[in-house]
């Protein structure tokens, strides 16, 4: 190996909250849960179809547990973040994994979004979005008063940053 | 600086009446069909007529309405646009975030000398907002409107290389028929007349008709004919249509910084774009262009919004397919660079994406065969034929196109420009501006890194949004995005010696 194919990205500093590994777990049951339910239901009703149908729901119920044993624990080794004074850095994904940086001085909206399901963990996501179409930017599972200071920093960040941010 | 306000043409209320005659007349002529088959055929004219008058007349009412209602003024620093009956819309833009402006008119308001003009301000907010249209007002207006809008002073001190950047060379009507575009006018020729028989119920007999043409032959050769005559019919198409878009074809750069495209034969358009929004330059070449060594090119600028509703609405284009040479001179002279960047010689990719490729086509011939292959035993043994001819025929294909995709493959520096290529059926090289990455994004699935690989996508305000180095080796790519723009991608990185574990 030459010393080029060595160089590689760091890991960003920090992790998620630990909260989110339940969150992520809540979330993949509701959406298993959802097409479970409604073959389960479809199967009690239609006689006909009914094997087929059971067997379907048993199919999503093994794949969607699978999955909530897993992919939560797998994620919150991967999901990772880190704001420097100079860019926004994250890194996420299990299978496929993604590593978006983003320079202070082009960011030009940052976002706090708290879903329901966020709300009762008391977790939040911060959204830092670019004038790229597809260069926004998602840490999600912050513990939420931490994502307000953080999205109070990027704020001031890239306020004192010049740029026109196109 | 005009600060009254102005009003639509008159004219316009013309334009429109005919229009509408025109749409009444095609929907009249299958209601008298349809009436006078239960009674007279001079009452049911009689009834059609009327109500083909009533119609022209509310809408022509409608529109000089809508006319009396509309007005607009152009200020020292705002475009004001007030419009509506009922529901007053006031619209307003700041002059200085005006980035583009079209003129477009068809045959009809050729003849009479209108325009519509479109005042774009380089947002791309959904519903399309950010645009101001004026509906039409008189060619020297519209003329007017686009200078005083777009004619800021020039830069001083920079050399400006006015005039005319490429013109229309009519050799290059070649390259219309190998577009893919001349496959799918013969498919929708087909189309079109399968569904007009349908309409006058008539779909058997254009069936059998064609059946009775081909009768003495085999069933083999009608298909191979047909398929020939639509084909044929597409070719037609696409040099007619490449005739109506790119007739009188002008790329010019103004006085100002602004690059200015005219085309059409009947719908004469003249896109503006500010240089100042320019980020890149992308040429392309789709596959069947592309064996006849030629490209086309488009501009990678922010703010160019796609015009869903507008048939010719490709106004990144800014050179039809023309010889490749002739396209990167026309790149070097839209960037304004003494070599075109994407010429330039570009780093090659590990030889892992070229076994990645070869995998993707091998996978692509195989799950077809094998499904086939294993239904034929169940089904009938035709299947089977089916499956050896689909691996004979299509598996040399597929690894030909695998080993293109590999050779298109690459990346590169070329001064101020970071320049990408990839892509086999439609290889694509794009020139970004170094200054106009605005962040990375970097991807790696389990079979990218179990390979090495990795995907490097710049975004950028313009064009796409992002732009994509496909396949790069780990290290390669990483250290290429952080000499491409500096500082941005160095503080994440991490080298050998400052690993603990490989001290």
């Amino acid at each position: 190996m030459t010393g080029e194919d060595a160089v590689r990205l760091r890991p960003p500093r920090n992790a998620v909250d630990e909260r989110a590994v339940a969150w992520w777990r809540s979330r993949l049951l509701a959406a298993t849960a959802v097409p479970v339910v409604v073959l389960a239901v479809l199967g009690a009703f239609l006689g006909p179809a009914r094997t087929w149908l059971l067997l379907a729901a048993g199919a999503v119920a093994a794949l969607g547990l699978v999955c909530t044993a897993f992919l939560p624990a797998w994620w919150f080794r991967v999901h990772r973040w880190e704001v420097t004074d100079e860019a926004v850095y994250t890194r996420t994904g299990a299978l496929r994994q993604e590593w978006r940086i983003a320079p202070m001085s082009r960011i030009q909206t940052v976002d706090t979004v708290r879903g329901p399901l966020e709300q009762a963990f008391g977790l939040a996501t911060v959204t830092v979005t670019t004038a790229s179409s597809k260069g926004a930017i998602r840490i999600g599972g912050l513990d939420h008063e931490h994502a307000a200071e953080l999205a109070e920093r990027l704020t001031a960040l890239t306020r004192a940053t010049p740029g026109d941010a196109t | 600086m005009s600060e009254e306000w102005r009003r639509l043409d008159p004219r316009t209320l013309l334009a429109d009446a005919v229009v509408l005659c025109g749409v009444a007349g095609g929907a009249a002529l299958p209601a008298v069909a349809g009436l006078s088959g239960g009674g007279s055929l001079g009452r049911a004219f009689a009834w059609v007529l009327s109500g083909v008058v009533l119609l022209v007349l509310l809408g022509t009412v409608g529109d000089w309405v809508r006319l009396r209602r509309t007005r607009y003024r152009v200020g020292p620093e705002r475009v004001d646009l007030h419009t509506g009956l009922l529901l007053l819309k006031r619209r307003s833009l700041a002059r200085e975030r005006v980035r583009s402006v079209d003129l477009t008119a068809n045959p009809l308001q050729r003849v009479l000398g209108v325009v519509k003009v479109r005042i774009g301000t380089g947002e791309n907010t959904p519903g399309g907002e950010s645009t101001l249209e004026f509906d039409l007002v008189a060619r020297a207006e519209g003329e007017r409107l686009r200078r005083e809008l777009l004619g800021r002073a020039a830069v001083a001190g920079e050399p400006d290389r006015d005039g005319v950047l490429a013109s229309l060379d009519p050799h290059w009507i070649r390259y219309a028929p190998v577009s893919f575009l001349a496959p799918a006018l013969g498919a929708a020729a087909a189309g079109a007349v399968l569904q007009v028989s349908d309409w006058f119920g008539a779909q058997a007999e254009v069936v059998d008709w064609v059946g009775d043409r081909f009768r003495d032959t085999s069933l083999t050769w009608t298909v191979v004919d047909l398929v020939l005559l639509a084909t044929v019919a597409g070719a037609v198409g696409a040099l007619g249509l490449w005739v109506e878009m790119w007739w009188n074809y002008r790329l010019e750069r103004e006085p100002g910084g602004t690059l200015r495209v005219r085309r059409g034969l009947f719908t004469a358009r003249s896109v503006t774009l500010e240089e100042r929004r320019l980020r890149g330059i992308e040429l392309v070449e789709p596959l069947g262009v592309r064996l006849f060594g030629a490209a086309r090119v488009d501009a990678v600028a922010t703010g160019l919004a796609e015009h869903d509703e507008d048939k010719h609405g490709d106004l990144k284009n800014l050179l039809p397919a023309a010889p490749r040479e002739r396209a990167e001179e026309v790149v070097a002279l839209v960037l304004r660079e003494p070599e075109p960047p994407t010429a330039a010689p570009l780093a090659a990719h590990p030889r892992a994406a070229r076994v990645r490729r070869l995998r993707w086509a091998a996978w692509g011939v195989l799950v077809p065969v094998a499904v086939l292959a294993v239904l034929g035993p169940l089904l009938t043994p035709v299947l089977l034929y089916v499956a050896a001819g689909c691996a004979l025929v299509l598996g040399p294909v597929a690894v030909l196109l695998a080993l293109d995709a590999y050779r298109a493959l690459g990346h590169g520096v070329s001064g101020g420009f970071l320049v990408a290529r990839s892509g086999t059926v439609r290889r694509t090289t794009v020139a970004l501006q170094r200054s106009g990455v605005i962040g990375w994004t970097v991807r790696q699935s389990y079979f990218q890194r179990r390979a090495g690989l990795l995907t490097l996508t710049a975004t950028t305000a313009a064009g796409a949004g992002a732009y994509a180095v496909r396949d790069a080796g780990e290290g390669q790519g990483l250290v290429f995005a952080a000499e491409a723009v500096p500082g941005l991608l160095a503080p994440f990185l991490e080298t050998p010696e400052a690993r603990p574990t490989e001290g």
